[in-house]
């Protein structure tokens, strides 16, 4: 019973390469003093193992036995069969009948899935009121849209869209479904996943199908983007996964694509609704631009020293189309409002130009950011570890330079 | 009014240095701590059994040492905790781990709420809590930042969204994930402290909760690590620009133009 993963004692050089290849942390060589040549011995600690594998990859010397338990092999013959799986969906999210920007990223990249997958691209419209949206997800690339239309789903409650879905997803079998690592996403993805017993990728960062298998592979950021590891659901259908904000480019619309349309028939009688919805309340901070897919994130940290200092961040994310962010201390000290805070306890954003007012980029902060193209930051101390990691450094007190940018700005665009 | 919180133990990132040529965390002498997300879960718990009476349960899925951070919960406040832990739960992925914990809360049973952090800090997939609410065939509301009214039968949360905040009433049982800043988790007393020393922790084991082998561990578990890799940041390091306040502005400005921003 259970998996087993061991390491040949006489194989085992000590090289150390799955020492410092294991994501978890769960290797380490010890020293063999009786060994004639004095080599290591790796061992694993089987506390902190996942069975991942990918110290059996590393290995030169085949020295690491993995061995997954028998169960396996007989679940995987009874499991369904792949090939009645056919088609790429994409989860087209709308609030307030809205479609964020995130849905036409989806369709871009599911585009190209379908195409290498010689399949077809569906987009799957939930909501209420929203028919008239179908034909802006053809004219962006879906092939075929599910609209589901009712009532019921005038607001986004995890019962109704899970069941509606699931329901789809049985009845029409699709063998990829993408979904925006959005607030609806995160919710309710795990839930149809849990339901119809798929696997589920969270956070995707690149997605690309294997040549031979045709199975998915998703790749991810893991502990706090550090590292990356590669997923697949190689035996269960759908294969689902959820992607960050602006990892993909979004797909342009031709208002020439052709597409159709099929209406759902929804029976909102016989949907789950355990929940009830009584009402939205609208940010008044930071409306214009949202934290998680702005393109430019203008933060402010320790160094503003003041709560005046958050009128300088507002006006030079508000110059440059950006979203505002801070640090913890910030937050703290109640200089800037605790929904903008990045990092570790707060929101993880990868925008085109983080720029770091003041931030000494504590690694609590950094994971929640240094998945950004460029940071620049801006701080009086230039061997803190943000002017260290930063791709533009700019050594000065923030209180001169931001005025200065913003007017330099302002007569850079009035030329 | 009966809570159970789930928890998760960690790598702790306080200390933590990365080593700027691989790209890697420096594991050396790394601590385990409570996910920082769960420390607030185990705080709104206590201040629902304060308000509103009953006990506060915390249980966490993981290996023998994850007692340490059950323990800690104890001295925030908890009134009871479980260890989930048995070897044949090991590589469990989020399914299976949803499975696993339900497996468990169904054993336990008797409960109003479940709470769960809204993610964890070193897998960050907020996928496991919803996967318990679904297999325990109750309802979720995800990202909770405020419990807004509560009583012996409804409950009334705010929803963060991207544009704002929801309000969402549910009956129970109900189970939520609730974010940071929901409210400030309180420092273990030293009567906590002393208590939970002698608090006992029972270890619940795939048998007793009745799990089935194959929905957990590698083998309840659809997808799989293929390869884990470190990725080469793409970015130039360290321009660096000091001086004169003007000639910097117009610098960074010239960047931001270059980029497009401007």
């Amino acid at each position: 019973m259970g998996n087993s993963i061991k390491v040949i004692a006489n194989k085992c050089v000590g090289c150390k390469m799955c020492e410092n290849k294991c994501p978890f942390g769960a290797i380490s060589v010890l020293e063999r003093p009786k060994h004639n040549k004095k080599f290591g011995l790796a061992v694993i600690d089987l506390d902190k193992c996942t069975y991942c594998g990918s110290c059996v990859c590393t290995c030169k010397f085949d020295a690491i036995k993995l061995k997954k338990c028998e169960l396996q092999t007989k679940i995987d013959k009874i499991k369904t069969d792949k090939s009645l799986y056919k088609g790429v969906w994409v989860y087209a999210e709308q609030r307030h009948s809205k479609i964020p920007n995130i849905v036409y990223e989806l369709l871009n990249e599911g585009q190209k899935l379908a195409e290498k997958l010689e399949t077809v691209l569906s987009a799957i419209l939930i909501g209420s009121g929203i028919k008239s949206k179908a034909q802006e997800l053809i004219s962006r690339g879906a092939n075929k849209v599910y609209v589901c239309d009712d009532p019921i789903f005038s607001e986004f409650q995890d019962d109704p869209y899970t069941d509606v879905l699931t329901k789809l997803i049985e009845k029409e079998k699709p063998e990829i479904i993408l979904m925006g690592a959005t607030n609806i996403g995160r919710s309710f993805a795990s839930r149809v996943a849990s339901k119809i017993r798929t696997g589920l990728t969270a956070d995707c960062v690149s997605l690309e199908v294997d040549p031979v298998t045709k199975n998915l592979q998703q790749t991810r950021p893991a502990f706090g983007g550090n590292v990356m590891a590669t997923i697949l659901t190689s035996k269960h259908r759908p294969q689902m996964a959820t992607v960050r904000h602006r990892v993909f480019k979004e797909a342009k619309a031709e208002a020439r694509r052709n597409g159709e349309i099929v209406e759902c028939e929804v029976d909102a009688q016989t949907l789950l609704n355990r929940t009830r919805f009584l009402g939205f309340v609208e940010d008044t901070v930071n409306t214009a631009v949202n934290l998680s897919d702005a393109n430019v994130v203008v933060s402010g940290g320790r160094g503003l020293g003041k709560p005046e200092g958050l009128k300088l961040i507002n006006e030079l994310a508000e110059c440059l189309g950006g979203a505002v962010g801070a640090s913890r201390v910030a937050v703290d000290f109640g200089w800037i409002p605790n929904m903008c805070q990045v990092g570790q306890t707060g929101r993880t954003v990868s925008p085109r130009v983080y720029i770091a007012c003041g931030i000494s980029g504590q690694i609590q902060h950094m994971v929640g950011m240094n998945s950004s193209d460029i940071i620049i930051a801006i701080n009086k101390d230039a061997t803190c570890p943000m002017m260290q990691a930063a791709s533009y450094a700019f050594e000065g007190d923030l209180y001169e330079i931001i005025p200065n940018v913003i007017k330099e700005i302002k007569l850079f665009r009035s030329i | 009014m009966n809570v159970i919180v789930c928890i998760k133990q960690v790598p702790s990132l306080a200390n933590v240095k990365i080593d700027l040529e691989t790209g890697r965390f420096k594991r050396d002498g790394i601590e385990s701590v409570i996910n920082p997300f769960d420390k607030y879960a185990v705080e709104e718990g206590v201040r629902i059994r304060e308000k509103i009476g009953g006990k506060v349960i915390v249980i966490t899925m993981g290996p023998p040492q994850a007692e340490s951070a059950l323990r800690e919960t104890i001295s925030r406040g908890a009134d009871e905790a479980f260890l989930i832990s048995d070897k044949i739960f090991g590589g469990s992925d989020t399914l299976a781990t949803s499975y696993t914990l339900s497996s468990a809360i169904k054993f336990i049973g008797n409960y109003d709420i479940i709470i769960c952090g809204k993610q964890a800090l070193d897998g960050a997939t907020a996928q496991v809590g919803p996967g318990v609410a679904e297999m325990l065939n109750i309802p979720h509301v995800a990202h909770v930042k405020k419990i807004e009214f509560i009583d012996d039968k409804l409950i009334r949360v705010e929803r963060m969204m991207e544009d704002g905040y929801d309000l969402i009433e549910s009956s129970f049982p109900v189970l939520l994930t609730i974010i940071e800043g929901i409210n400030s988790p309180r420092i273990p007393s030293l009567r906590g402290k002393m208590f939970s020393k002698k608090a006992i922790i029972k270890t619940l084991d795939a048998e007793t909760i009745g799990v089935d082998a194959k929905k957990t561990g590698l083998n309840g578990s659809p997808t799989q690590v293929m390869k884990v890799f470190v990725t080469q940041q793409q970015r130039n390091y360290g321009k660096k620009f000091s001086g004169d306040v003007k000639e910097i502005a117009v610098a960074l400005v010239k960047r931001l133009s270059k980029l497009g921003i401007v």
